[in-house]
């Protein structure tokens, strides 16, 4: 569908904000890639759903898409919660852009807590919906404070906060929104994504774009930048481990949700990234708890004559 | 220590000024501090010993004047022309801060270690257990116990809180503290102790010290040289032992016979 249908089809102009406010973003996206990990303030706009609900990512979004697009969203690695759902639907109707679940097929994912497992390429752009940018926030409540040690650079208040960690834990237990610090320059907050995927922001290909719409902050992170993730010498930076691999498709060294199976302490762990784990049942992985393949996936290929 | 470099001045004010609008905060206040010596500022409330203070530690913008500090590398620099990165950096190695109010001057919701090791992470430190040996080794130096140095500073007494404040400062060695009232919201007993401990620590470690305070026990206790201060200005300098026995000014005298006798 081009711009001008849609236009007319739905009454918003194409991705519901105005030209102008597009173009406002815009400036400040260049702003915040020319100056990787600065968090660059921006007129963000009331969006038509609640604040929480990642109207920095929608902003971002609306500002970055175009009728080609293919958009993905996720919310907590999975394609269909009712967050990623909504700001689907949301695309599919103010722009008319094509939707889609697989990571491999997108050319933007917007996302909420999760970078997929399978590895982004040069031709993607992921936009993180970014409750609270600063990371010194709880550290120093001035933001004038705030913003003069970002200018200075001056970040021993971070690891004060990891020094904390490791002497009420034994080691550092901040486990999402882990700090990074960006380009050897800038410390960052990477949105609530769980310290497990801050590996995957270094030297990523794809652009990272991260939008907070209640603290009108955009930040950005170019492609094939240094992301480093802040630690002590004797306690370096680790991720996650699980000690069982997904129940469903038996994948290891991916991230996993654990989910409740019933009130006697039965559970399982499942890879939080739904469209991974999809991709791999569909090419035949099977997990402790995945069973008997399902009649459906069975008798697909049998009609089509073929062996499974 | 080279001679020849003690014999410069540590710090030296000419003619610092401050006026707040039209009302005047302090006005030419001249003196020179050199290593290993405690001057006292005393007078009473609202005679511009806080202004002072606040200009010494470039925390407040002077009207006129200037404030020259000779910096570790042996070159003397005018404060008021630092970088506000230089002078950050300054205030948190080369000098220290004691506030009369220790949650002004702690994090208090941060560890005992943490408070005393965020200069040495501000500085650079990266290896945990190092962190954590030196902070150790503060705590014990200010009486502090060892295994205390996991608690919050909420949890500690006034006392505590005082010497807590002290060796977060103290822990990257500056030549140069500021105390503003270090001992005047704690009791009496409790005021010899830590007047003890911060005499035993300055003398240690050849401490430059300007300690602003009202009472003047602290100040004969503590101080080399007195400057009196009333309206904003410095009426009378000298050695303590001499100023305190030997009041010249008319309002020193009255200061020196206000003191009840002990």
């Amino acid at each position: 569908m081009n711009a001008a249908a849609n236009a007319q089809s739905t009454g918003y102009n194409f991705a519901y904000l105005d030209e102008q406010t597009k173009r406002m973003i815009r400036r400040a996206i260049l702003k915040a890639i020319a100056i990787p990990g600065y968090q660059v303030p921006f007129a963000s706009r009331e969006m038509p759903m609640p604040y929480g609900w990642g109207t920095g990512g929608v902003q971002v979004t609306a500002a970055i898409i175009g009728p080609d697009d293919v958009l993905k969203v996720i919310d907590q690695g999975s394609d269909d919660t009712t967050n990623a759902v909504s700001i689907r639907k949301f695309f599919a109707k103010t722009a008319g852009v094509e939707t889609t679940t697989e990571t491999k097929r997108a050319t933007i994912i917007q996302t909420r807590h999760r970078i997929p497992e399978r590895e982004l390429t040069a031709k993607q752009t992921i936009v993180f919906q970014v409750p609270i940018p600063e990371p010194l926030r709880f550290l120093e409540p001035r933001e004038t404070e705030t913003r003069k040690l970002h200018a200075l650079a001056d970040y021993g208040l971070m690891h004060v906060k990891l020094y904390e960690d490791i002497a009420r834990h034994g080691h550092i237990a901040t486990t999402y929104d882990y700090p990074v610090e960006v380009a050897g320059r800038y410390v960052m907050n990477p949105s609530p994504t769980p310290k497990f995927d801050n590996p995957k922001m270094d030297m990523s290909p794809a652009l990272q774009l991260f939008g907070a719409g209640r603290e009108k902050r955009i930040y950005a992170v170019p492609p094939f930048t240094k992301v480093r993730s802040l630690d002590f010498e004797d306690h370096p930076f680790k991720v996650q481990t699980f000690d069982t691999p997904c129940a469903l498709c038996g994948v290891e060294n991916v991230y996993l949700d654990e989910v409740v199976l019933d009130d006697r302490g039965g559970r399982m762990f499942v890879c939080s990234d739904s469209d991974f784990c999809e991709e791999r049942r569909a090419e035949g992985h099977r997990g402790e708890l995945s069973g008997e393949e399902p009649a459906f996936l069975k008798t697909a290929p049998a009609v089509e004559g073929e062996a499974t | 220590m080279s001679a020849h470099l003690n014999d410069l001045p540590l710090l030296s004010a000419r003619n610092l000024g401050k006026h707040y609008g039209a009302r005047l905060g302090c006005a030419d206040v001249s003196f020179d501090i050199y290593e290993g010596e405690v001057l006292a500022v005393v007078g009473e409330s609202g005679s511009g010993k806080s202004t002072l203070l606040g200009l010494l530690s470039t925390e407040l913008p002077p009207t006129s004047g200037s404030l020259d500090y000779r910096m570790r590398d042996g070159e003397t620099r005018n404060l008021f022309d630092l970088s506000e990165a230089e002078r950050r950096f300054l205030l948190r190695t080369d000098w220290g801060f004691v506030r009369q109010d220790a949650r002004d001057g702690l994090r208090m919701s941060v560890s005992a270690g943490g408070n005393v090791g965020e200069r040495l992470m501000a500085v650079g430190a990266r290896h945990y257990g190092r962190i954590r040996d030196t902070a150790t080794d503060w705590l014990t130096r200010v009486e502090i116990e060892a295994e205390r140095i996991d608690d919050l500073p909420k949890s500690f007494s006034g006392g505590m809180r005082q010497r807590l404040q002290i060796a977060r400062n103290l822990v990257t060695h500056p030549r140069l503290v500021f105390m503003d009232e270090p001992t005047s919201s704690l009791d009496v007993s409790v005021q010899a102790r830590l007047l003890d401990l911060i005499r035993g620590l300055v003398a240690e470690l050849g401490l430059a010290v300007i300690i602003v305070t009202h009472d003047l026990a602290v100040a004969r206790l503590l101080s080399h040289r007195i400057m009196v201060m009333r309206h904003g200005r410095v009426i009378e300098t000298g050695l303590t032992d001499q100023v305190l026995d030997d009041p010249r000014e008319a309002y020193t005298q009255l200061l020196v016979s206000s003191v009840l006798a002990a």
